[in-house]
């Protein structure tokens, strides 16, 4: 009991930092699925959504400023598939990734300039920051509400994709790219609804890990990326339940770690994690395993 | 192969000889401050690094992003062990002057640099190297944040100095030493990409199964390809931490690794003359020609718009984006500049222009 | 009675569900032109991936002059399944990777062309000559060693003049026309001097004068070389023609085996395959 007393508030960061994970991993994992792309830009357009929100917040009131930066943030995830990965679709898989790290460097860079190099104080939103106390533990709302937010909208994301046409498509399309294609399926149409979902699930991720963290640097979005990312490849890339898991896991994980005292490693963690379960499982919790045909 | 050495042989190692004597003489006669220097300083010590990602990612085909990983080992294997040992205690003055108390000549401790990466390499190569190439990717660029925080851990301070910055090791004044160096370390890449071992990498590169059926043990090889690289990206560091004369671990972020990148593919993925090529441009672009960028500047009353600190990198990164998207084969493709090339090309204008004049006298 | 170099015993490949390779037991003997047969989907490509080392068979063994190069028993479940077949009598696991199995003198062509295509014809035959080597990494790139490099290349240009490609020494592979490529393909496996040429439709995508051609050109290189060679093929002229025996299988069982025409009498075979018209 003492235990739990002691390191509930480190749970209870750990399963919401898991959960704002998850709304990242879902755009990674989704997009691996489909393109087969480590898409780098991706933890960039989380930190981009932080900043449009900064932004919007100083002309806008909240309730017009949140839907704003949600749109604001499909709007990019949508424009860069568009402009630096579909005119590569034939090109070796190399390039893409190779132009996914130059969105990425550009993205930074534009906040860079934009910012002019400041950290940027994150805009309270009320209920949300407002302080609970549980049990021992003193916390933000927002700590409660990213389970639960997130689970909803993973739901709602599965029930999409068993359930409708274009659900339907996408999961043709992450099994055959070809076949599919000769089939009919809208490869483009396809590709964008990934983009757009895993962009808006990024923004929505966005305004929960800033709540907490309060400020936004250009170079915010890159390590929540790459462990969104492992923890992608831990539940078994493709799979979107793999993907939740994994990221609360990693969560939890890490935020045990900053309470035993080991603050330096917990980001380190994550890839030993990675590193250990490329080597007994490479292809993660729940991921199919894909022989090259000879 | 044959004793004779060919004109083209000649011609090159005379070019050689000549970029050498103008370097030394245009440091003789020019200010010693001079933007120049920098650029051709910096330029020799990214060569070399992306010629060592090259050799990865364009001849082998293993796309890893453990360079700024590889570079801060070498950097801080370095400095570690030349800082003199009278001047340790200012160095480590919160380590007691660290638990290290001699130090080696320049040289070796280039060399050990080199060494402890390919170490290191060597170890993250035995589970990755197994995989395929994405997660090498992501891999290695993981492992690169394990080795920089690594590096800032206060218990490791005796060592490392924590996070403080390594300084008062020897450094270089004259330009010719990081030529010099950078290279040696690619003349023996370029050696080693045109031997028995380089063919083998290029197969592993277009293709793996027909590769393992012609006897070549692919996870051997894979991990002598990264081991390699990383010695040389491992001297590289060693030579920018002697460039900057400091050196702290927090500099070594991902965003190097990303620009040396990018310094391969615009010179061209496989191109190693390309990769040389581009190192200099990119830095004489950032450090230089494109530093107007980042300063506000007024035509009489009026402020050119969008200019002002920062604006360099976007430019930038727009460039090697549409170089990414339009230009995909870079400078150089997959070619490399020589002087046979040249030669040959040559020979090729002159017969052409004979055959026109023998058509025309012909008529 | 000739040696036997090549020797499938009770070869099972399970993947999941589905038996690609049943129960196949053959064998090919030195200097003889073997055939696999059989309607597609039968597990022809299986069995080769077996021998070559890109699959582990679920059960079996592979001997090699004698030698036992592939050998695996079951564990758990599948013991079930095979009882581990082979166990008493050699109970070790073996199960090299496909590059031990090159060095050993197994080369294989492929089914789709698999050359380096951004290599040159030369670079592409010089390479097999790469594991043979007496080299290291640092002599190789100190040019320590120039003799073994000169050696590597005379022996690999002397193949390719063997097999009129000189002229092309230069020519990107990717380039050449596809029979060329094919051609290139069987020359850079022998570059690996092989004791066994394992050649997966060579044939394919080939007309009639080209499957002629190619025809002679089998037994030329088995003659020339002394090797032996085991094929799979569709064009029934060309197997008729120079195989000495067949195996047929039919759902990754062998149904017949012998010489052509003993496996045309057969009637399992003439249901099971050339029933239907096979004559492309």
């Amino acid at each position: 009991m003492n235990f739990i007393n002691t390191n509930l508030p480190y749970l209870l960061a750990g399963i919401s930092v898991g959960g704002q994970y998850a709304l990242i991993a879902i755009g990674y994992t989704m997009v691996y699925g489909i393109l087969r792309l480590i898409n780098f830009a991706h933890g960039d357009v989380f930190m981009a959504a932080g900043l449009i929100m900064i932004y919007a917040v100083t002309v806008m009131p909240l309730y017009v400023a949140i839907p704003l930066t949600l749109a604001a943030t499909v709007l990019i995830g949508f424009l860069i598939e568009r402009a630096a990965y579909k005119p590569l679709r034939t090109a070796p898989r190399m390039s893409v990734m190779i132009s996914a790290i130059g969105v990425s460097y550009l993205l930074q860079n534009l906040a860079l300039y934009v910012t002019g190099g400041l950290s940027k104080m994150y805009p309270t939103i009320p209920w949300i920051s407002d302080t609970v106390t549980i049990g021992t533990a003193t916390t933000k709302m927002v700590t409660l509400i990213t389970p639960v937010l997130t689970l909803i909208l993973v739901i709602a994301l599965v029930a999409f994709i068993q359930k409708t046409k274009i659900g339907m498509a996408m999961r043709a399309v992450s099994k055959d790219f070809e076949t599919s294609q000769l089939m009919g399926i809208k490869i483009n149409s396809v590709i964008s609804a990934t983009f757009i979902i895993g962009s808006f699930l990024a923004a929505v991720g966005s305004l929960l890990y800033f709540t907490n963290y309060a400020a936004v640097i250009p170079t915010s979005g890159a390590m929540p990326g790459l462990k969104a990312f492992v923890a992608a490849v831990f539940g078994g890339i493709g799979s979107i339940p793999g993907a939740v898991i994994g990221a609360f896991i990693i969560g939890i994980c890490e935020n045990i770690i900053k309470g035993v005292g080991l603050t330096t490693f917990s980001d380190a963690f994550t890839f030993v994690l990675l590193i250990i379960i490329l080597v007994f499982k490479p292809t993660g919790l729940f991921g199919e395993k894909a022989n090259e045909k000879v | 192969m044959t004793k004779k050495i060919s004109t083209s042989t000649i011609i090159s190692a005379a070019l050689v000889v000549f970029l050498f004597a103008l370097v030394f003489v245009l440091e003789k006669v020019m200010n010693p401050y001079s933007m120049l220097f920098v650029v051709l300083k910096k330029g020799a010590i990214y060569a070399l690094v992306a010629v060592s990602m090259n050799l990865l990612n364009g001849f082998t085909g293993l796309f890893s992003l453990g360079q700024a990983g590889f570079m801060l080992i070498g950097a801080y294997t370095y400095a570690i062990f030349t800082i003199p040992a009278d001047q340790r205690l200012s160095v480590y003055q919160y380590f007691d002057g660290g638990i290290i108390d001699f130090s080696i000549p320049v040289i070796p401790a280039l060399i050990l640099a080199g060494l402890a990466a390919a170490f290191f390499a060597f170890l993250i190569g035995l589970p990755v190297l197994r995989l395929k190439s994405d997660y090498l990717a992501i891999a290695t660029l993981g492992f690169a944040e394990i080795i920089r925080a690594f590096f800032q851990w206060d218990a490791l301070g005796p060592v490392t100095n924590g996070s403080n910055l390594l300084k008062k090791f020897p450094t270089f004044d004259s330009t010719i030493f990081p030529f010099a160096v950078a290279g040696i370390c690619i003349a023996l890449i370029v050696m080693l990409i045109n031997s028995s071992y380089g063919r083998a990498f290029k197969a592993i590169r277009d293709d793996e199964i027909a590769a393992e059926a012609m006897g070549i043990n692919l996870f051997k090889h894979k991990e002598m390809a990264f081991v390699i690289s990383s010695f040389f990206a491992g001297v590289g560091g060693a030579l920018l931490a002697m460039y900057q004369t400091t050196v702290q671990a927090m500099a070594f972020k991902s965003a190097m690794t990303y620009e040396i990148l990018l310094i391969v593919v615009i010179g061209g993925i496989g191109s190693v003359t390309g990769s040389v090529i581009a190192s200099f441009l990119f830095i004489a672009c950032s450090e230089w020609w494109l530093r107007f960028l980042d300063t506000e500047t007024f035509i009489g009353a009026w402020q050119v718009p969008l200019l002002r600190s920062g604006f360099r990198k976007v430019v930038f990164a727009v460039i090697i984006m549409a170089v990414v998207l339009f230009y995909r084969q870079g400078i150089m493709g997959n070619r490399e500049f020589s002087v046979d090339r040249l030669l040959k090309k040559r020979q090729k204008f002159i017969e052409k222009q004979a055959a026109k004049k023998a058509s025309k006298e012909g008529r | 009675m000739a040696k036997n170099v090549l020797k499938l015993d009770h070869i099972t490949m399970q993947f999941g569900g589905v038996v690609a390779v049943n129960d196949l037991s053959m064998e090919v003997n030195e200097h003889e032109i073997v055939a696999l047969i059989g309607p597609n989907g039968a597990g022809k490509t299986t069995a080769f991936n077996c021998v070559t080392g890109v699959y582990e068979p679920t059960n079996g063994m592979i001997s090699f002059y004698g030698e036992p190069m592939v050998c695996n028993h079951p564990q758990g479940k599948m013991k079930k399944l095979y009882k581990g077949q082979y166990y008493d009598e050699f109970n070790k696991v073996i199960s090299p990777t496909p590059d031990q199995i090159t060095k050993l003198g197994i080369a294989r062509t492929f089914q789709n062309i698999r050359l380096f295509k951004s290599l040159t014809v030369f670079e592409n035959v010089l390479i097999a000559k790469h594991m043979r080597a007496k080299q290291n990494v640092f002599s190789a790139t100190l040019r320590l060693n120039a003799k073994e490099e000169q050696r590597m290349r005379e022996e690999a240009m002397a193949l390719l003049e063997e097999q009129n490609l000189a002229h092309l020494k230069d020519e990107i592979a990717g380039s050449l026309p596809y029979g060329l490529q094919r051609r290139l393909e069987i020359a850079r496996a022998l570059a690996t001097d092989p004791k066994l040429l394992l050649l997966d439709e060579p044939a394919a995508g080939m007309n009639p004068q080209e499957t002629k051609e190619l025809t002679d050109f089998i037994v030329q290189v088995r003659d020339k070389y002394g090797i032996a060679i085991l094929m799979i093929e569709h064009h029934m002229d060309l197997v008729m023609a120079i195989a000495e025996r067949i195996y047929v299988l039919d759902f990754g069982k062998l149904i017949a085996s012998g010489t052509a025409s003993e496996v045309q009498d057969n009637p399992d075979v003439i249901n099971a395959y050339l029933g239907v018209d096979e004559d492309e």
